[in-house]
């Protein structure tokens, strides 16, 4: 277990964030958007846990975070779909540069 | 009395807010409201002037008004003779004039508004005669100019009174501007704006030769504006275009004589400086004769009068020039009552005649028996012919004049008179006198006799005012006049009987002149003309002073005009339109930013943040 180290997390967690920004800001589908977001959620995770394990001061503190902040996405992504769907009803679409209400 | 004289300018003051609040319900009564509350101002007057004549001390109250560091300045008023005596013209005439419009302006839809302008104006004059500083005088200077303007544009609809309006306005103002700038002066020297501080300053020898020249001199700038004084006289013709009672209280009685009045006020002043009074003297004397010149061949009998007016003004002035401080207060007197005489009843012809050109007039005795009598008393009167009043105070300006020990003006004051008997008797008889020019003339009646009313007190005046300073039987208004405040007022003239006797040929000789060629039509005055073409067309076009102005300061300063346009148009805009650029590229900028993309948005976070990561690495670590 204490073979793979520690950078190697955090280049899985970098690569992880940054396929999650690329897709938060450049597709135009809100539901892949909203899958992006959840990605780099995922990302920040397994540098809690890393560092939880690896880190100055081990403990378990970065894992219940961890959970939180899977138990909090879960409620994000949810809400997040409860609007998309609510905006698709409304205007037919999920195009995100369409959503551009507030510029009108 | 004598301590409420303030309450004398109230009451033209209250009935010009009732007639500007309530003038349009009133309509035609509002003449009598105006009139009565006249009546009352002229009550007072009277009142004041006969406690004046008793007392021997000036009444005056003042109250603090501002105070500004360490200088206070005050407002009140003051009762010195000069004063007293304004008052009772001014109210006199102005009562006059407004039981007289009551008749002319008959039937006029704006005649509240017209009375109005006629109270906010006598409330302006009489607060003008009662001041007791400059900043006063300043204050109620500039209102009788703004009434002047309005009333000179009464008629705005035509394009003739508009110009004449803005005419009067604006060269009286260049004299304004002389006034103000003395006015500065002297409260940086002397530390006050009272007359009295003024007038003790100057006798202390506190304040320096050159500046009491130099004020004196800015104060008769102020003068000759108002009282339409040669270079600055265009604008008195020109104001004719006024209503006619308005031409008889402000452009002949009270307003242009106000010029006179402030140098006759600031006599002492005046007095310290010879090189002030030669100027006083010499402009004086020269307007004099050079607007008689221009008044021989006018044809408006309104334009006659005016230029009448101005020369006589010219007189006044030689004659406070010449240490004439009574014979230039007497003279105002006398004129403002003459003078008024003619106009009202150059306003009746004009009434019943509806046109001004005298060419046109004639034969007018006949049909208008009272008009052309009292129009006969003011010729008198203003060619002097004894016992008019206009005889005496000719005769003291040209005793006064002589004694000063100028020949040149006194030459010039003698032959100004025959000018003035003659150009005032070729009027009459154009007016009066022969046959009709005209074929309309059989409709002409008298004017109503509201309007006769007034010209006939005038009328008496004219005859009488002259024996309350003579040298016959006691100069009683002088010995009071100099009675005032100030420690001298000049040396008092003393009869000389070939003076006398001088003025009285020299008058008749004008009169005799004029009735030869205009009644008796002996010598043709068209071929008088015909004969000196150049003289009769520069006479003619009034020196061609207005041309000249209007190819100088009126050119000139639209060429300036044109130029500061375009620099205005095209430095001045167009700086603002490069700034205006600026930042409207920068909103465009702006708004194209803000596109309400959430992914754009979130990409230039991310590229912030790399540049903020990018920044912090080079720094080594930290920010300083």
């Amino acid at each position: 277990m204490t073979s793979v180290p520690l950078n190697a997390y955090l280049i899985v967690a970098a690569i992880l964030f940054c396929i999650g920004l690329y897709g938060a800001l450049t597709k135009r589908n809100a539901v892949i958007v909203l899958l992006s977001i959840e990605l780099m959620l995922n990302a920040v995770n397994i540098n809690f846990i890393a560092f939880a394990r690896f880190g100055l001061y081990p403990g378990m503190i970065g894992q219940v975070f961890t959970v939180f902040t899977i138990s909090i996405a879960a409620v994000g992504a949810a809400v997040g779909i409860a609007i998309l769907i609510a905006l698709y009803r409304n205007r037919g679409t999920v195009n995100i540069d369409e959503m551009d209400l507030l510029k009108r | 009395m004598i301590e409420n004289a303030w309450l004398i300018p109230l009451f033209p003051l209250v009935a010009f807010i009732l007639l500007i609040a309530f003038g349009r319900r009133l309509k035609e009564s509002s003449a009598w409201l105006g009139i009565l509350f006249t009546l009352g101002a002229f009550l007072l007057s009277v009142m004041t002037l006969f406690e004046r004549l008793r007392l021997d001390h000036s009444a005056s109250v003042v109250v603090d008004w501002l105070q500004i560091g360490d200088h206070l300045i005050t407002m009140g008023y003051e009762i010195t003779p000069l004063n007293a005596l304004m008052l009772f013209i001014v109210s006199l005439v102005s009562l006059l004039v407004h039981i007289y419009s009551r008749g002319y302006m008959d039937g006029d839809d704006r005649i509240s508004v017209f009375y109005a302008y006629l109270a906010l104006f006598t409330f302006s004059m009489l607060g003008l005669v009662i001041a007791p500083n400059l900043l006063q005088v300043y204050i109620f200077w500039e209102l009788v100019g703004v009434c002047s303007f309005l009333l000179v544009g009464f008629y705005f609809y035509k394009p003739e009174a508009k110009r004449a309006a803005r005419k009067a306005f604006i060269m009286t103002r260049i004299g304004d501007v002389g006034l103000f700038v003395a006015m500065s002066l002297l409260f940086w020297q002397v530390g006050s704006f009272e007359l009295a501080a003024i007038f003790t300053a100057v006798e202390n020898n506190e304040l320096s030769a050159g500046l009491i020249t130099l004020t004196a001199i800015l104060i008769f700038v102020a003068a000759i504006g108002k009282s339409g004084q040669f270079p600055l006289h265009t604008w008195l013709p020109d104001a004719m275009e006024g209503p006619t009672p308005v031409s008889a209280l402000i452009h002949a009685a009270t307003m242009v004589a106000a010029g006179v009045y402030l140098v006759a006020v600031m006599f002492p002043l005046f007095e310290a400086s010879p090189a002030a009074m030669n100027t006083v003297a010499y402009v004086g004397g020269f307007t004099a004769i050079f607007a008689a010149s221009i008044a021989l061949v006018q044809n408006d009998i309104k334009r006659v009068l005016a230029y009448s007016t101005v020369s006589q003004l010219g007189y006044m002035m030689l004659a406070l020039g010449a240490a004439g401080y009574v014979a230039g207060t007497f003279h105002l007197m006398t004129h403002a009552f003459f003078k008024a005489l003619l106009f009202l009843a150059a306003g009746s012809v004009i009434h019943a005649l509806h046109k001004q050109n005298i060419q046109e007039m004639g034969g007018l005795s006949a049909r208008m028996k009272w008009t052309a009598a009292l129009f006969f008393v003011g010729c008198l009167s203003i060619a002097g012919i004894p016992p008019f009043s206009g005889f005496f105070s000719k005769e003291e300006i040209l005793l006064t004049v002589w004694q000063d020990g100028r020949a040149g003006l006194f030459i010039v004051a003698v032959f100004t008179a025959f000018l003035t008997a003659f150009y005032m008797f070729r009027l009459f008889f154009l007016v009066f006198s022969g046959e009709s020019r005209s074929r309309d003339m059989n409709q002409v009646k008298e004017s109503p006799s509201v309007m006769m009313f007034p010209m006939l007190i005038l009328g008496i005046l004219a005859v009488g005012s002259g024996f309350v300073h003579t040298h016959w039987f006691g100069t009683f208004l002088g010995d009071w006049l100099i009675s005032g405040p100030a420690s001298t007022y000049g040396a008092q003239a003393h009869s000389e009987t070939w003076i006398l006797i001088l003025a009285l040929v020299v008058s008749l000789l004008g009169i005799g002149l004029a009735y030869l060629m205009y009644a008796k039509r002996t010598w043709d005055h068209r071929a008088l003309a015909e004969r000196l073409p150049l003289a009769y067309r520069v006479l003619y076009n009034k020196y061609y002073v207005d041309e000249a102005y209007r190819y100088t300061f009126v050119s000139g300063l639209r060429g300036l005009g044109i130029f500061l346009n375009f620099f205005d148009r095209y430095v001045v805009e167009g700086v603002l339109r490069l700034i205006h650029g600026i930042m409207t590229g920068i909103g465009t900028v702006g708004a194209k930013i803000q596109n309400g993309q959430v992914q754009v948005y979130g990409i230039t976070m991310v590229c912030g943040l790399v540049i903020l990561i990018i920044g912090f690495i080079m720094a080594g670590g930290y920010l300083r």
